[in-house]
């Protein structure tokens, strides 16, 4: 059984994002970029599942720059099997992703694709459930707890109102929320043996997908910042404020 | 030009959600029509048909829509399409599992949790983690869109729209329901609550979460939160986690008690009309966006305060 993993490569969620003074993005210009760490849970899930003797074949995947190669090292080293980078410098909208990776997968053939819920830059949270949709095939998305037996994979949701736990026969799409695992670090060693393993780039063009840009961006601005505030020193003090200036008790 | 809204319903009560979509929807413009998706849930398209301004209140019902199956509410919604030029759902994990599966589906950008509607094709969405602001325009046929509930007023009563049995629409395929565990609280619900009292890493342990902070909610009517420690540690439940990837939440009055602060939680609530910080780190950066810090140990300054409130 083989199980594929999109990755993506976003600044690091340590680092926070200031927006250009031109106001056409964000400056990721000698930032800290790093696996979208729902990405990192995603391949820690395929990787469990490796070691449960569930998969065979753990395959990661990265839309992205050259730079992903990084990316895709770092799933490597977590335990992935072979990597593949579809090379490309443009953005691309969850649309363009989620296409591209049905042409992946139609090549590939996995049994299931586990992935992140959101990625913490563009937070779409729509890739995953796109690509069900464009597929056919069943989605389990925020997934914080999945099994796999026979031709079946049974997953628990992180819903409005608490935990869903919803059944699919494979193929089938997950997405993974904070609560499925807690990512390992690679250790050295691993990350050394990560250099020898495959990793294969293929240029976007190659998979013949219209991934042209839908919507403009008209602008990327700093959102308003709030006034600074006030200590007070005893609680006392504070439900006298709250009461009588601001005026919400 | 039409939009139509999904409706945000549990066990047939209406949600709020629905209403603050329908605002976004008439800054949009056009005609407004609603779709209430679930089981048992014509109360729902009842309290649906009298919001102001809704032409016509559609009902889809069936198990697979009942559990709010992504496949099942796709497939109800998309052969409506031919009828619309928008589409709009409330941001909730509900409205985020299928929404941009009718995108896939209409071959259209999904355009998530926008905050402002700046004209019929031009939004506004947080990203990084609502570190910043993207204005898109779309100039696509049809626009499929999540509204962040807390960004827009609840639309007015007064309506008195007729309701229009849809059927079901053709289920959900192979993905079946198997359980559920919903908390049943009498507190009111996080994303609309007008208080929410939220509690951190700090409490050490679920019993002390339920000592501290949620006698402080009762006291004030308000709603439970926390953060992702206090989540990831078994503190409390995970549909109280306020952040970018838990619920964003807009209060009058938000109460973060033993909270950092990090950029992932004030993502979640950092549009509240008021905050108040309880933290003992007198540098936390929560403090840089509380309108009230109190720099002390909790263990002492939640009894106080409850005692202040009397
Ligand atoms: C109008 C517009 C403007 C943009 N401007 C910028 C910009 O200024 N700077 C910038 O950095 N980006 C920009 N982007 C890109 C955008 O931020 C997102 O990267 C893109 O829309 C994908 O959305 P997401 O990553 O939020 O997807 P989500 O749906 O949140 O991602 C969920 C999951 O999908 C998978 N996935 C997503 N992308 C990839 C990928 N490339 N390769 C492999 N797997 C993937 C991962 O498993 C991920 O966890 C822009 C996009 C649009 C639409
Ligand atoms: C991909 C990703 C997504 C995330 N999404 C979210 C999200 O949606 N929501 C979220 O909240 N986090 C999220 N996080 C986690 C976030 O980065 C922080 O780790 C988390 O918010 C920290 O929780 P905390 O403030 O309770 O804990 P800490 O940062 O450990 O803070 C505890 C605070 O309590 C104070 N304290 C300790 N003892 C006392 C006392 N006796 N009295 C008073 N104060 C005391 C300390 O001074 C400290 O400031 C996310 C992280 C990642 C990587």
């Amino acid at each position: 059984m083989k199980v594929l993993v999109p990755v993506k490569r976003v600044i690091d969620y340590n680092v926070k994002p200031r927006v250009k003074s031109d106001e056409t993005g964000v400056d990721l210009a000698n930032v800290k970029m790093s696996m979208n760490p729902f990405c990192e849970i995603a391949v820690e899930e395929a990787v469990r599942l490796k070691e449960k003797g569930v998969v065979t074949e753990v395959v990661a995947v990265s839309i992205g720059p050259a730079q992903a190669q990084e990316t895709l090292r770092t799933a490597l080293a977590m335990g992935a099997d072979r990597a593949i980078l579809v090379q490309t410098d443009a953005d691309l909208e969850p649309l363009a992703v989620a296409k591209v990776l049905k042409a992946v997968i139609d090549e590939e053939s996995p049994n299931l694709v586990v992935m992140g819920k959101q990625a913490i830059d563009g937070d779409n949270n729509a890739t995953g459930q796109m690509l069900s949709a464009l597929l056919g095939w069943p989605q389990a998305s925020f997934a914080s707890k999945l099994e796999v037996s026979g031709d079946k994979a049974t997953v628990t949701r992180e819903v409005d109102g608490g935990l869903q736990t919803i059944e699919a026969p494979l193929p089938v799409i997950i997405t993974a929320d904070l609560r499925l695992n807690e990512p390992r670090y690679a250790s050295l060693p691993n990350i050394m043996k990560a250099k020898k393993k495959p990793l294969d780039t293929k240029d976007i063009a190659s998979y013949g997908v219209d991934t042209a840009p839908r919507l403009k961006v008209v602008k990327v601005a700093e959102p308003p910042k709030r006034g600074g505030g006030i200590k007070v020193e005893t609680a006392a003090d504070l439900v006298a404020k709250l009461k009588n200036e601001a005026g919400v008790l | 030009m039409a939009v139509l809204v999904i409706a945000d319903q549990t066990g047939g009560a209406l949600s709020d959600n629905t209403h603050k979509t329908v605002s976004a929807a008439k800054a949009i413009g056009g005609d407004i029509d609603i779709l209430v998706t679930g089981k048992d849930c014509k109360s729902a398209a009842e309290a649906a048909a009298k919001i102001e301004g809704v032409r016509k209140v559609l009902l889809a019902q069936s198990d697979d829509l009942g559990h709010g199956l992504a496949e099942a509410v796709e497939a109800a919604v998309v052969p409506l399409m031919g009828g619309y030029d928008a589409v709009l759902t409330p941001a909730t994990s509900q409205g985020k599992n299928f929404s941009p599966r009718i995108a896939a589906k209409l071959d259209v950008s999904h355009i998530s949790d926008i905050v402002e509607v700046v004209d019929a094709s031009t939004f506004v969405r947080p990203i990084y983690a609502g570190n910043a602001l993207e204005t898109v325009q779309s100039s696509e046929a049809k626009k499929v869109i999540t509204v962040r509930p807390t960004a827009f007023k609840a639309a007015g009563e007064g309506g008195s729209a007729a309701i229009e049995d849809i059927g079901a629409g053709d289920g959900a395929g192979a993905t079946k329901f198997v359980t559920e565990e919903i908390v049943k609280s009498e507190r009111p619900e996080l994303t609309g609550a007008k208080i929410v009292v939220s509690g951190g890493r700090a409490m050490g342990s679920a019993e002390e979460f339920q000592k501290v902070i949620e006698p402080l909610a009762d006291r004030l009517g308000a709603a439970v939160g926390a953060s992702r420690a206090a989540v990831d540690a078994g503190y409390a439940p995970n549909d109280y986690q306020v952040g970018q990837t838990g619920k964003v939440v807009a209060p009058e009055l938000y109460i973060a008690i033993g909270i950092s602060g990090a950029i992932q939680h004030l993502a979640g609530m950092k549009d509240s009309k008021i905050i108040v910080a309880i933290n003992k780190d007198g540098d936390a950066p929560i403090f840089q966006v509380a309108d009230y810090g109190l720099v002390a140990d909790y263990k002492a300054a939640v009894p106080e305060l409850m005692s202040a409130l009397g």
